[in-house]
């Protein structure tokens, strides 16, 4: 695998397969996205309960999911920065972290507009909202830091180290915000045989989260792509590029 | 198709304005990063494409320096 | 010498550096103590001066009030040793780093973390805690503290180089915070309905394990990043 994979330790390598997989993501992503949208908002059944204030839940939940899955993608890329010193992964964390904060917001405000009607507040102090709250934080510090740097190079080490402390301090974050207050529903679909959601639901909620996963990825390649020429703009490969196109 | 019309979908059973308001403040924040990337790249390719002319100035005004 | 013995004194050394400096500018000792009474004097302002609403709101106050005042020694903890170039005799010295950075946050804690759990008993009068309460104040402050100087010292790592790096660390630090914040707080409150508060305590007895082993890595690559 190594003998596969480290020729993508060169910056040029990388960038080339950022431009062959891109366009893969953002047909899966616009695709997922139209369809699940309008599949969400026009044709899925009201809830009984919620009526259609609920059709939120085809952005929240995605969102919600990918704020941390692309916080956990972070964390794997800064390990893999700091143990093999990959400068491509750590520009990888830089890349990654706007896009993560971008979903945390949106999950942040879906939640609180889907929370006025449902609760009768914009905010409720809820286990999961509060730490969605953190996760945000965390990931304006990653970033802020990273800025902060006028060493680009040690600003993405240190975003890297503050990057692992903070997935190491996530699950304590989140099991003791849980722990200290609890209203939100559970999960819905934890297991697909038992899922508490309809299927007529279900279906345009999970083509929601994959439009959204290629969409995390397409918005993080499209980062890195711009990373990778901010590093290496005095290389003749990148004045090759920008001579070409 | 859940509704009898258009302004039923827009009202979205009395919810319309918490849906219509989350769904657009997301397309507004993915749609803010998306172009915000694509013109932040835009803008890098033009800035090694003037930092590359000016070198070529320097490389042409020594030349002529040499000539003369 | 032997090499446990010199680790011992290495240890010794900077611990016992830390301490006497701070002794001798005594501000650095008093400074965050009238912090966190002005700020526990700043609540009953703001929110009224009811005994009962005070008692019910006090675990928290003097949670949030040693938050800040822990935060305000940390900026120091590293920037003087950086600005004099002995953090890099440190880290270029044969000695683990991770020791001289664990005898610095001891030296932090004892000037900054245990002065607070001595004055506990006078803070929780000014904020009509009930008696009951006062073990587990003494006790959290006493296991909470040291988690805060141990968190505290990775975010002073990361912004020592930093020009500005005073608030930025407090953006990095106070979310990590937070579960520290949650479990002391329930076990004071626990201990006022005069239940077992001991499960919170092993919380954060477990906590402060971790970050005993953990932390001193973390703080001395983020260390290493920032004088590179």
């Amino acid at each position: 695998m190594w003998k596969w994979l480290h020729p993508y330790a060169k910056a040029e390598r990388a960038y080339q397969l950022c431009n062959t997989l891109l366009p893969y993501f953002v047909v899966v992503s616009v695709l997922c996205i139209v369809v699940g949208w309008v599949w969400g908002l026009a044709y899925a059944p009201a809830d009984y309960q919620q009526k259609d204030s609920y059709r939120i839940i085809f952005i929240h939940v995605p969102s919600a999911i990918l704020s941390m899955g692309a916080y956990s993608s972070m964390a794997i890329a800064a390990i893999i920065a700091l143990v093999w010193q990959l400068r491509n992964a750590e520009l990888a964390v830089i890349a990654i972290a706007p896009v993560g904060a971008a979903m945390t917001a949106i999950a942040l405000i879906t939640g609180s507009a889907w929370g006025k009607p449902m609760w009768g507040a914009w905010w409720v102090w809820d286990a999961r909202l509060t730490s969605e709250l953190i996760l945000l934080f965390l990931y304006l510090g990653v970033l802020s830091l990273f800025h902060a740097f006028e060493d680009k190079k040690a600003g993405g080490k240190a975003a890297c180290i503050l990057a692992i402390v903070g997935v190491v301090n996530l699950p304590i974050i989140h099991f003791s915000v849980e722990w200290w207050n609890t209203l939100h529903q559970g999960g819905a679909i934890t297991k697909f045989d038992t899922s508490a959601i309809d299927p007529s639901m279900l279906w345009p909620l999970l083509i929601n989260i994959l439009g959204f996963a290629a969409l995390v990825g397409m918005l993080t390649l499209i980062r890195l792509k711009n990373e990778i020429i901010q590093v290496e703009k005095h290389r003749p490969w990148v004045r090759q590029l920008v001579s070409r196109g | 198709m859940q509704f009898e019309s258009f302004s039923d979908f827009i009202a979205m059973g009395g919810y319309g304005f918490y849906v219509w308001l989350s769904f657009g403040s997301c397309a507004v924040i993915i749609l803010g990063l998306l172009f915000g990337s694509l013109y932040e790249g835009k803008q890098l390719k033009q800035q090694v494409k003037s930092q590359m002319a000016r070198e070529e100035r320097i490389k042409k005004a020594k030349e002529m320096e040499a000539q003369v | 010498m032997q090499v446990s013995n010199s680790y011992w004194t290495l240890f010794c050394s900077v611990y016992k550096k830390d301490v006497t400096l701070a002794f001798r500018q005594r501000a650095e000792i008093v400074n965050p103590l009238l912090f966190f009474l002005i700020v526990i004097t700043l609540f009953p302002l703001a929110i009224g001066p009811e005994p009962g609403l005070l008692a019910r709101m006090a675990p928290g106050i003097i949670w949030v009030a040693a938050l800040l005042s822990t935060m305000l020694g940390l900026d120091k903890i590293f920037r003087d040793d950086y600005m004099d170039g002995s953090l890099e005799q440190l880290i270029a010295s044969p000695y683990p780093l991770p020791l001289a950075v664990l005898a610095k946050v001891a030296a932090h804690w004892t000037t900054a973390g245990l002065p607070m759990v001595v004055m506990a008993p006078v803070f929780s009068m000014l904020m009509n805690l009930e008696s009951q309460a006062l073990g587990a104040t003494i006790l959290t402050l006493l296991i909470g503290t040291p988690l805060l100087s141990f968190i505290g010292a990775i975010g002073a790592g990361l912004t020592v180089g930093l020009q500005k790096g005073g608030i930025l660390m407090s953006l990095l630090v106070l979310p990590l915070y937070i579960p520290v914040l949650i479990f002391a707080t329930s076990a004071i409150d626990t201990s006022i309905m005069s239940l077992a508060y001991s499960g919170q305590l092993a919380i954060l007895g477990a906590m402060l394990a971790v970050a005993l082993v953990a932390a001193p890595i973390a703080i001395s690559s983020a260390l290493r990043v920032s004088v590179s």
